[in-house]
């Protein structure tokens, strides 16, 4: 592979350009509505230059930074997903006939996606997801299409999010595998630059429209050195020692009874998760009857219909719906794919706006593992 | 771009080619595809996903006979809109289908066994397939025994089958209703209580159950006190389907998805699930 | 005339009866026999005997006006038919009707309360029979009554 390289911050423009070029849509982080999110991005001043965020449990603030970082924030509520698993999609038409039906076909433009940023929990979530859409018995082709071509330019966090724990899931703060590029920012004295590494023969030929020069032994151990004190800075845990076991055999601990009583189900945690892939298909038709459309939306397991079947649903209590989240995300997820399905983003404890934390639910059953509800004791 | 894989949820026109009253509110539909092609075949236990045009679309068992899969056959209950819509096709109407979808019954695995139905109510319908392909391969069974519970008399599904099947001599087969008015002389009481009494070798016996989820949980009670394996009990589970191929999320029973790990499930492997509250 | 106790040693019922009871319960019974359509007990009677069904198929029927005689449950043989005999008021609650020739064995429940009621020992022995009776009988009638069949939306 190539060796690493440094590209000087004021040189970014041509990294954007040289995508642009290769007719590639670059979506990137760029303020919106008070938060950071992923959007189309063409020149530099459409990153969040300057500007981090204050996470905690239900907090998200920007603030802005001390330096003129383009990538000095973490994660906002947006994810990679929405690209490549859209939120709304239309799967078929069709029209009425005579005699039946016809389904009509729609071919769509399917956008080139370079990713802009993508931090290593978010690769390691995109890894998840291509098992899930594209490991089983059906590959999923909307996203089989959209996630073939996507140029992923990766970056190592500088500093640890308020919410994050990727250092307990084994999922960062460095991104080992799964991008083209991957840039480490060092804003130090005067220098501003990235430390560039070279993931694919896709991810050199770029660099060939970038100006850029070889990087030097200190080039590389300052990089270390900041994805070190990321990684140092974590304010959160997740032991996940057998944790699918734990998981498995407190169903009925009586921590679900009590987190039931701060969730609102609404979903939120659903919806910035970048694992999370549930969807609904929605028939729908026009008034005439004579034209029709499957859809498939984005659906979260914490509505009551989520799980009706004929009758009612089978999980109607908020308990019954946090606990099949949290059991699935961290346990059946196991089961079923192989891996956990949390990536440790932080992201559901930032946006649940009563501020429920997954670590804390976690480690409350660990520690009182096996407790069943009881009577209470006069 | 071109897009190169297949499109599993696109459902291919059905006519219906056939369409007979059950009891009340069901209907047997066969179907056959609309451009003439051929039924893909499938194996007892699996389901499709029948779309009526603009309405929606259901996951329906199959509960043809699997060695002729051709014409396509669904038993129908009405329950909601969907099912309510399909129920009134009529023949020469089209629907759409998807599948077949989900895990067989044991057939194989059951061959030199006992094997041991028990049905409730519509859950008759899932598990004819196994009875006509155990017939099919009768040499290769031994006992092959029927139980079969209901509300009524009246909703007997597929009577006269079952009276049929009832006079073979290398099949017994006992009916059970939950309450019945005076012209009925056939048993009266649970599904479960036929179990006692039915002639099977609980040390060599395949169990496969179909009904609703409570009937199944004593009847596993029954056969388990019979003395037969929880690894030799199969059921047929059923949660919200919506896309078949494992991509939605809806179906999800504990860590397995019903529409790729089930409908069919033995019990052993999902006993710590079974069961539970809210699951 | 042979006894019946070899004949009740070997029913599930009474298995691992002690044979000092046996011998007493076996002296309560004796051989009976119902054509088809014969009511072997009516709702509201003197429940003075309870049944051991040998042969046959009968039916536990309630009568409600309206719709006739509704069928509860239907027992064969092997099945204990009657427990209101050990419990007050010692009347029938349902009709029990034969729905064909069914052989019995009849056992005198007057004269086993009073043996229950002098040796506690053969009292506890059969109520623990009956209980058992009971018990599977409410379990099913409970399954029963969530009309599990039917569509509930």
């Amino acid at each position: 592979m190539t060796a690493p390289v440094i590209v000087e911050a004021h040189h970014f423009q041509a990294l954007l350009d040289a995508l642009h070029q290769r007719g590639y849509q670059v979506m990137g982080p760029t303020i919106r509505e008070g938060a950071i999110v992923y959007d189309a991005v063409t020149r530099v001043d459409d990153l969040p230059r300057g500007w981090t965020e204050v996470q905690d449990g239900g907090t998200y603030r920007l603030t802005r930074r001390a330096d003129n970082a383009l990538f000095g924030y973490v994660v906002g509520p947006h994810s990679w997903k929405q690209f490549l698993h859209p939120p709304q999609l239309r799967l078929w038409q069709a029209q009425r006939q005579a005699h039946g039906f016809q389904i009509v076909d729609a071919p769509e433009e399917t956008p080139t996606y370079a990713f802009l940023g993508v931090r290593a929990c978010e690769l390691h979530a995109m890894a998840i997801q291509d098992t899930v859409f594209l490991g089983g018995a059906h590959v999923d082709p909307t996203y089989a299409v959209r996630r073939e071509p996507v140029f992923v330019v990766a970056i190592n966090c500088g500093q640890a999010g308020g919410t994050c724990f990727c250092v307990s899931m084994h999922t960062g703060p460095r991104a080992s595998s799964g991008f083209d590029l991957v840039l480490t920012e060092v804003l130090e004295a005067d220098q501003h630059y990235f430390l560039t590494e070279v993931g694919s023969t896709r991810g050199a030929a770029i660099l060939c429209d970038v100006p850029h020069r070889e990087a030097q032994p200190e080039h590389l151990a300052t990089a270390e050195r900041i994805v070190a004190r990321t990684a140092a800075q974590m304010g959160r845990s997740l032991d996940t020692t057998d944790i699918k076991e734990l998981l498995y055999r407190n169903l009925e601990h009586p921590r679900w009874d009590e987190v039931a009583t701060r969730c609102l189900a609404c979903g939120n945690c659903t919806m910035v998760c970048p694992t999370c892939f549930c969807t609904t298909v929605t028939d729908v038709t026009d008034l005439t009857g004579q034209y029709a459309e499957r859809w498939r939306t984005w659906d979260s397991c914490f509505t009551l219909d989520f799980s009706y079947v004929h009758g009612g649903s089978v999980r109607t209590s908020t308990k019954a719906r946090y606990r099949h989240w949290l059991t699935h995300k961290l346990a059946t997820w196991i089961d079923q794919f192989g891996t956990s399905g949390c990536v440790g983003c932080g992201r559901c404890i930032t946006w649940c706006p009563v501020a429920i934390d997954i670590t804390a639910e976690v480690r409350a059953i660990r520690e009182s593992d096996g407790t069943v509800p009881d009577a209470i004791q006069e | 771009m071109m897009a190169t894989y297949p499109d599993p949820m696109r459902p291919q026109p059905y006519t219906v080619r056939r369409r007979s009253k059950e009891m009340g509110g069901t209907f047997t539909l066969e179907l056959a595809p609309t451009d003439g092609t051929g039924v893909p075949p499938f194996a007892a236990g699996q389901c499709n996903m029948l779309y009526v045009f603009g309405i929606g679309e259901v996951p329906i068992s199959i509960s043809g006979d699997p060695t002729r899969p051709q014409p396509l056959v669904h038993t129908v209950r009405t329950v909601g809109a969907v099912t309510r819509a399909v129920c009134t096709l009529k023949r020469g109407a089209v629907l759409g289908v998807r599948g077949p979808f989900g895990s067989a019954w044991p057939v194989a695995t059951a061959v030199g066994q006992d094997v041991v139905l028990v049905a409730g109510g519509l859950g008759l319908a899932p598990l004819r397939p196994v009875l006509y392909y155990v017939l099919a391969h009768r040499e290769q069974y031994g006992q092959v025994v029927l139980l079969y519970g209901t509300c009524t008399p009246e909703d007997l599904l597929y009577r006269r089958q079952l009276e049929h099947w009832r006079a073979r001599f290398d099949l017994e087969v006992l009916v059970t209703v939950d309450r019945a008015t005076s012209p009925w002389r056939g048993s009266v009481g649970v599904v479960t209580k036929l179990i006692a009494r039915a002639p099977f070798d609980p040390s060599e016996t395949v169990a496969m159950l179909c009904g609703p989820e409570v009937m199944m949980r004593f009847t596993i009670m029954a056969l388990r006190q019979r003395g037969v394996a929880e690894d030799h009990i199969f059921v047929s589970m059923e949660r919200n389907m919506q896309c078949a191929i494992g991509l939605c999320g809806h179906c999800q029973f504990g860590p397995t998805f019903l529409c790729k790990d089930g409908p069919v499930l033995c019990y052993d492997r999902i006993k710590q699930w079974f069961g539970k509250r809210e699951v | 005339m042979e006894t019946l106790e070899p004949l009740l040693a070997a029913h599930p019922f009474f298995t691992d009866l002690e044979p000092r009871f046996l011998q007493v319960v076996a002296g309560c019974a004796t051989n009976g026999r119902f054509p088809a359509g014969a009511f072997l007990c009516r709702e509201g009677e003197a429940a003075n005997q309870f049944y051991l069904l040998r042969h046959g198929k009968v039916a536990l029927q309630i009568g409600v006006p309206e719709r006739g005689p509704v069928t509860i449950e239907t027992m064969e043989a092997g099945e204990v038919c009657g427990w209101s005999w050990l419990f007050p008021p010692y009347r029938w609650h349902f009709d029990v009707q034969a729905l064909e020739l069914t052989r019995v064995l009849v056992f005198d429940g007057q004269c086993l309360r009073a043996k229950c009621a002098a040796d506690h020992d053969l009292g506890y022995a059969l109520m623990q029979r009956f209980a058992q009776v009971v018990v599977q009988r409410l379990q099913a009638t409970r399954l029963q009554l969530l009309d599990l069949y039917g569509v509930h939306v």
